[in-house]
């Protein structure tokens, strides 16, 4: 099941979308993010889409993939908009059948915030499926840079982060052996009652923070041996370049920002 | 020959559960030269790791000094000195820091300050060192356990290290993996002349040491070349340490009586021993 999902999962791929540098690439969805709250009619959601879906095909995500991955979100998105069309009552009544009434109002705020919803998840997932979680890191680290002057520790974070995201498979490898050790046990965590099954869960949560303790002593040792003393003085073996198609999708946010000022407004 | 670590009378203990103290390392003496191969053995809970940790500064020790490349180490040399060597400890998993091979190998290089335009010709040769060049960008849980032991050392490596450490590097490993590992290690001492301490369990290992110490009970029960060692075949076994098959082998030829002479460590020197034994009278 987990397989499926592909939000926050990484294709290695190069497409010009791939190439950007992680700053560029973070900054401009971050800034896209908050630039979807001036849309406010067809003509500015419109755009937004279109740009969105403009964005997939240059990143050359196929759209099958992206959308059948999408599903539970998908599936979200329709359910908002049909609670919308059903509770909704202003505007002329388009549809009256028997006890279903839609308005038209519902319609377009039903469209318009479904939209603003496919388009914000598009994007996130356009970032991180064209951006390795390393890049994402380091990419975090640079643009937060300038906070370590109000003493935000800002290198500790993303080390954290990148040492988070390379236990993740050894610690799911964990939990697997020890789930299939207590099952050999004889323990049972698909049937009883709620109640039943947390406390079936007890014995596999102590085993692997056991060993994630120990996993954590050993490695801060291992650092400190291969010289860690914090990011004072430090060089980094990553290092990010910023080209001219860095420059070029911040001009094109630029350009869409002051399309969607233009558009907006009246219906 | 110059001296790369010597420990002099050095001794320590931990802090118990019930509030005294455990005697870990007691009254433990020996020197380690430049390009030696030594290999420390004992049983579990013998004190193996204590002594590492002592060698590189993560404990310090509680009576007598321990010296590195001449300089007792203290608070103040120490990240110099660490930087100069590379250890290597037991679980492949649990010391593999970055997200892939060639930013593991990076880390210490990026700690201590390395210049990026320096760092990638390091990186590159290291791999190289261990054949693992062909990796960069594999994640650690797709790489064996041997891989992931060789990358830590080519990470140790990188640093150009004077003394690598290896605390039961190959423990973990199957035998393919273990080969690997200590194949990798015997080259590099062959062509680099760099000096390895190899803690182990395994008395195989110990065959290509020029200097063993038997660790038992915190005290060095035993020190002297492999051959020597392995004279003392019923004290080691006395201490829970399995001998070679050859060695095991020549020594119940002995009680059968069979007249053969001197110590057989490879299966090699056991055979030629034995095809040719009854050539000379
Ligand atoms: N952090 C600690 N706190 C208290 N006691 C410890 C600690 N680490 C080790 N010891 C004890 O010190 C003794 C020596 O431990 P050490 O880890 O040096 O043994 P070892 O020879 O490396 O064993 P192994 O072969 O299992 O790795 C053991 O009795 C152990 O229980
Ligand atoms: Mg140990």
């Amino acid at each position: 099941m987990l397989e499926k999902m592909i939000f926050g999962r990484y294709v290695p791929g190069d497409s010009f979308v791939h190439r950007l540098d992680p700053r560029s690439k973070l900054l401009f969805v971050f800034l896209f993010i908050v630039a979807v709250f001036l849309a406010n009619n067809t003509a500015t959601y419109a755009l937004l889409l279109a740009f969105t879906l403009l964005v997939i095909f240059i990143a050359r995500i196929r759209l099958y993939f992206l959308f059948n991955g999408l599903k539970p979100i998908l599936f979200l998105i329709i359910f908002t908009l049909l609670m919308h069309f059903i509770f909704t009552k202003e505007g002329a009544l388009l549809i009256d059948w028997k006890f279903i009434k839609i308005y038209e109002e519902g319609v377009r705020q039903g469209i318009y915030i479904s939209i603003r919803f496919l388009v914000l998840v598009l994007m996130t997932t356009i970032l991180t499926l064209t951006t390795s979680p390393i890049s994402i890191t380091d990419g975090m680290e640079t643009l937060l840079n300038p906070l370590k002057r109000i003493k935000l520790p800002v290198h500790e974070l993303a080390l954290m982060m990148s040492i988070s995201l390379r236990f993740i498979p050894t610690l799911m490898d964990e939990t697997d052996k020890i789930l299939k050790a207590q099952l050999a046990r004889g323990s049972d965590l698909t049937s009883g009652t709620i109640k039943e099954r947390i406390r079936a869960v007890v014995p596999l949560l102590v085993p692997l923070f056991v060993s994630a303790f120990k996993r954590a002593e050993d490695l801060a040792i291992a650092m400190e041996v291969r010289g860690y003393r914090g990011g004072e003085g430090r060089t980094r073996y990553r290092q990010l370049d910023w080209q001219w198609r860095d420059t070029l999708i911040i001009i094109i946010f630029i350009i869409l920002v002051a399309a969607l000022i233009w558009l907006r407004g009246g219906r | 020959m110059k001296e790369i670590l010597s420990l002099d009378h050095v001794s320590f203990s931990y802090e118990a559960e019930d509030g005294g103290t455990r005697r870990a390392v007691d009254d433990v003496s020996f020197t380690v030269n430049d390009g030696e191969w030594i290999a420390i053995v004992g049983h579990n809970g013998s004190g193996k790791s204590t002594l590492a940790k002592l060698m590189i500064g993560l404990l310090f020790p509680e009576e007598g000094k321990v010296k590195v490349f001449l300089e007792e180490l203290n608070v103040d040399n120490l990240w110099e000195i660490r930087s100069d060597i590379g250890i290597v400890f037991q679980n492949p998993d649990n010391q593999f820091v970055g997200s892939t091979v060639q930013d593991d190998v990076a880390f210490a290089l990026e700690n201590n300050g390395i210049p990026f335009e320096e760092m990638v010709p390091r990186v590159h040769e290291s791999l190289a060192q261990v054949n693992m060049e062909g990796f960069l960008d594999h994640e650690p849980h797709h790489l064996s356990g041997g891989q992931k032991q060789r990358v830590a050392i080519a990470g140790a490596l990188a640093m150009r290290p004077k003394l690598l450490i290896l605390d039961e590097a190959t423990s973990m490993l199957d035998p393919q993996g273990r080969d690997e590992v200590i194949q990798v290690v015997d080259e590099l001492k062959q062509t680099t002349g760099l000096t390895v301490i190899s803690i182990t369990h395994d008395l195989e290992e110990v065959l290509l040491a020029d200097k063993v110490v038997v660790m038992n009970s915190g005290k060095m029960m035993l020190t002297g070349k492999p051959e020597e060692i392995f004279a003392h075949g019923d004290e080691l076994e006395s201490i829970g340490l399995d001998l070679p098959f050859a060695a095991r082998l020549s020594r119940s030829l002995r009680q059968a009586g069979i007249a053969i002479q001197g110590e057989h460590m490879t299966e090699e020197e056991l055979v030629n021993e034995l095809w040719t034994s009854h050539f000379s009278k």
